[in-house]
């Protein structure tokens, strides 16, 4: 069976004291328990810094372009259902670039877990303001501050039906584990929205920002989802962390008939056996 | 013998041409339709055009014998082209013919119907007053009813049928050709022998967002997820339409996406993106006049360029393309073997005169049809397992995720090491671009030389590719009747392009032509930078609409 430091496979190109690395352990920590071995997980992402990660772990990965984590992962889904499939990418690859994905997806219900590294700001292009960066944030490109509102993801997913919406923080590495095995687990998309700094371009989302704000609410009932979806727009002095929101629906697997038995991607197939299909031409 | 259907959108002229044409084909009759249509979903002029003679023919005439006029603007716009012996079949429920008209066969097609049963049933009585001009009996339609619709419904049918069969004189009818097709024959369109395809092919995943003229391939496959293993998805855009379908192949499965230019333009980082990760995937382009949404329902050969040079960076491809039902049906099936062979993407370029055109053929031979995953299996597994292992003729293992227990496989759009790793260090660099360019060596011999067509090597040489074929058949034969050497070379396989044929042909000839639905002379410019050859004229049309074998003779001949 495989310990947590098996799946790790080479070095990082990650600043000293990035909030990926926290992800990344925890990550290894919850494959480990989960007891999946290197060959039962896909791990699809965009670009950015957060979707390097098929190439820190050692798992089948496809490190496709920037927005387009989800569609991949999905056929991946298709072509073989007996394999985990997760998603990593960044705030930017997710909810700017890839926003259509996002959207359509979780209308999709694929059984994808996603763990999106929300950091606020872009990091690979070196700073410059993503769809979650605060108000008022100056950078490079926004120098007089951004004036957009930032993206709700959370919001915006449960307003689209998501079952699983979780927020997590990379600061809290034990908590991150117990809801990466949460998401991979539930049946259908599950998105975990993890709050990380970016010691290099966030000067104002800090760990020590996060730190501060950063709460667990006592009493929340994560199958409620009026009360998730006021939990989804608490920001600013207190931010709540964990499963928000949990009530499966039907996946887009459970759709098709084709999709229950063995994975399509190793089904025998012979030409000769589909010529009746042109009876209905003579 | 022509027969023209035309009305507004939505008055069911593809019922009609698909009823007469079917029973027609099942008489033993060739058949060709073709459809020219408004990109609107009512009203509007459109038509279908059925021709019918002994043999199958490739392309659809001129002159009208029978006009079948749902409404009024029909008459108005086809009635110059019906023949002095012509007759027009009307809706006289609807409309008159001015007195002067004497080719005119008024029926009471509404009240025909409602007489059957129901108004619905118009388009049936047509379909009777039609085989009886054409002097036909209405058993094999009477049969098709049967099989369309429930025992009741089809009993109107049957009767609205006898009805328009009973309103027409039968001494005003035409002497027809005999019918020689001996032994069933199909009767389909092109996007549907690209369906089939596909599904025979082994196509487990389409994912496609509609976009006239491939929607038909879509909704065709989509309409077997009840019979065969193949999962169909509408995309929220064609980006993901693309990615999807390579993270399925990349998972396994073998895939394809169908769009037209609009949607391919979306498609092209995708494109690259399989460049570089060299997954597998076919492409099919229904092309349509361009730019941006140009002409949505019309044809147009405008996209070779395009599909010659889309996608960033320099990677690997293949370019096939749809000439001839006959042929269109194997080719595609190439495209999915040449996609998983060298691991690249295939662009199979299809376009609306191809796709809408359905005819008669012979029953496709399913035991003719490739089928090799090219898959790396447990005996030639080297380990560690490498994706991007370099290999002599670029070709690496491909190993599917989950394949070998233990082994991982990883795909990156990141120049990569043989591991897939993300690198940047140069000699990395080259190497992996030698690999994937080496391809194109073994592939450029399994491209098809051009079907030669007329002549063996006549004075006269003419060249094409696509759905132009069958017009330019047709000029060859009126030509040669003439007396005229004409050689056709039509290309179904473009890229890597192959030259043999064309560099002994082009040279030995008088005088040559490059027939193309474009503007520009796309696939001339490809023959000269592959070649450095040109042929002395080039004959384009880009209105939208397919050529007329007539529209080539008379370039042609001025300069014969």
């Amino acid at each position: 069976m495989c310990k947590a430091g098996d799946y790790l496979a080479q070095g990082t190109a990650w600043c000293p004291g990035c909030g990926n690395f926290s992800i990344l352990e925890a990550l290894t920590e919850a494959l480990a328990e989960l007891k999946l071995s290197y060959h039962e997980v896909i791990m699809c992402s965009g670009i950015g810094q957060a979707a390097k990660m098929p190439h820190y772990v050692r798992l089948n990965g496809f490190n496709g372009l920037h927005g387009r984590a989800l569609p991949p992962a999905v056929g991946a889904r298709v072509a073989n259902t007996s394999l985990k499939v997760i998603v990593e990418s960044g705030d930017g690859d997710t909810y700017g670039e890839g926003g259509n994905h996002f959207i359509h997806n979780i209308r999709r219900n694929p059984d994808i877990a996603h763990f999106v590294h929300n950091n606020q700001v872009y990091g690979l292009t070196k700073g410059q303001a993503s769809p979650t960066s605060e108000e008022g944030m100056k950078t490079g490109v926004q120098t007089a501050g951004v004036i957009l509102p930032p993206f709700n993801p959370l919001t915006v997913a449960l307003t689209m039906g998501a079952g699983f919406v979780a927020r997590c923080f990379s600061g809290d590495k034990d908590h991150l584990k117990e809801t990466m095995i949460a998401a991979i687990t539930f049946p259908g998309y599950a998105l975990i929205d993890i709050l990380q700094p970016c010691v290099t371009f966030n000067k104002l989302n800090t760990y020590a920002w996060y730190k501060q704000r950063v709460y667990k609410p006592e009493d929340h009932n994560p199958s409620d989802w009026q009360a998730a979806l006021t939990l989804s727009r608490q920001w600013g002095d207190k931010i709540p962390l964990g499963i928000i929101y949990n009530v499966p629906h039907p996946t887009f697997e459970s759709h098709f008939p084709v999709l229950q038995g063995p994975p399509l991607a190793t089904r025998p197939f012979n030409p000769a056996n589909t010529s009746h299909l042109q009876n209905e031409f003579l | 013998m022509n027969i023209l259907i035309g009305g507004a959108a939505g008055q069911g002229m593809d019922t009609i041409a698909y009823l007469l044409g079917k029973a027609l084909v099942r008489e033993g009759y060739g058949v060709l339709t073709a459809k020219d249509y408004m990109s609107r979903v009512r009203g509007g002029h459109n038509f279908t055009k059925l021709r019918v003679e002994s043999k199958t023919p490739f392309a659809p005439a001129e002159e009208i014998d029978i006009l079948i006029a749902l409404n009024e603007e029909t008459y108005e716009i086809h009635r110059e082209s019906v023949v002095t012996a012509g007759r027009i079949i009307f809706d006289s429920d609807m409309f008159a013919l001015p007195e002067v008209e004497k080719r005119g066969v008024p029926v009471p097609l509404q009240t025909l119907a409602k007489e059957a049963g129901g108004k619905i049933m118009s388009n049936t009585v047509a379909v009777g007053a039609a085989l009886s001009l054409m002097n036909t009996s209405t058993l094999q339609a009477d049969e098709l009813l049967r099989e369309m619709f429930d025992e009741k419904t089809a009993a109107q049918n049957s009767a609205a049928l006898a009805a328009g069969l009973k309103n027409v004189e039968r001494d005003s009818c035409f002497s027809m050709p005999p019918a020689t097709n001996t032994g069933k024959h199909l009767f389909l369109a092109g996007n549907e022998a690209l369906g089939l395809s596909a599904l025979a092919s082994g196509c487990n995943f389409l994912s496609a967002y509609p976009m006239t003229p491939a929607t038909g391939i879509m909704a065709y496959m989509a309409g077997k997820q009840d019979q065969l293993d193949i999962v169909v998805e509408q995309a929220e855009d064609e980006i993901s339409a693309i990615n999807m379908v390579l993270g399925a192949s990349y998972a396994g499965a073998r895939v394809m996406t169908c769009t037209s230019g609009g949607g391919f333009s979306l498609m092209v980082e995708g494109l690259s993106l399989a460049g570089m990760t060299e997954t597998p995937v076919v492409i099919i382009i229904g092309m349509r006049p361009g730019p941006a949404t140009g002409l949505p329902t019309r044809t147009e050969q405008g996209d070779l360029d395009f599909a010659l040079h889309a996608g960033h960076g320099e990677f690997p491809r293949a370019i096939l393309c749809a000439t001839v039902l006959e042929d269109a049906f194997y080719r595609l099936n190439k495209a999915f073997d040449l996609a998983e062979k060298y691991q690249i993407p295939v662009l199979f370029l299809s376009d609306q005169n191809f796709g809408d055109t359905a005819r008669s053929i012979e029953p496709y031979d399913f035991t003719n049809l490739r089928y090799n995953r090219h898959l790396v299996n447990v005996e030639n597994l080297e380990r560690p397992y490498l994706r991007y292992r370099y290999s002599r003729d670029g070709i690496s293992p491909r190993a599917l995720p989950g394949q070998f227990p233990g082994e991982t496989v990883l795909s990156d759009s990141d120049e990569h090491d043989e591991n897939g790793n993300i690198i940047e260090n140069a000699v990395t660099r080259k190497n992996m671009m030698d690999k994937r360019l080496q391809k194109m060596v073994p592939l450029a011999d399994e491209m098809d030389e051009p079907i030669i067509y007329g002549h063996d090597s006549g004075n006269i040489l003419l060249l094409g590719w696509g759905s132009t074929y069958g017009a330019l058949r047709e000029a060859v034969d009126i030509l040669q009747d003439e007396g005229l050497k004409v050689t056709l070379l039509q290309f179904t396989d473009i890229w890597p392009l192959p030259v043999a044929a064309v560099n002994k042909l082009l040279p030995q000839a008088k005088v040559s032509f490059c027939v193309e639905n474009n503007a520009t002379g796309q696939f001339a410019g490809l023959l000269r930078r592959e070649t450095g050859l040109s042929t002395d004229h080039k004959v384009l049309k880009y209105d939208g609409r397919p050529f007329l074998a007539k529209e080539i003779i008379r370039e042609v001949k001025k300069h014969v």
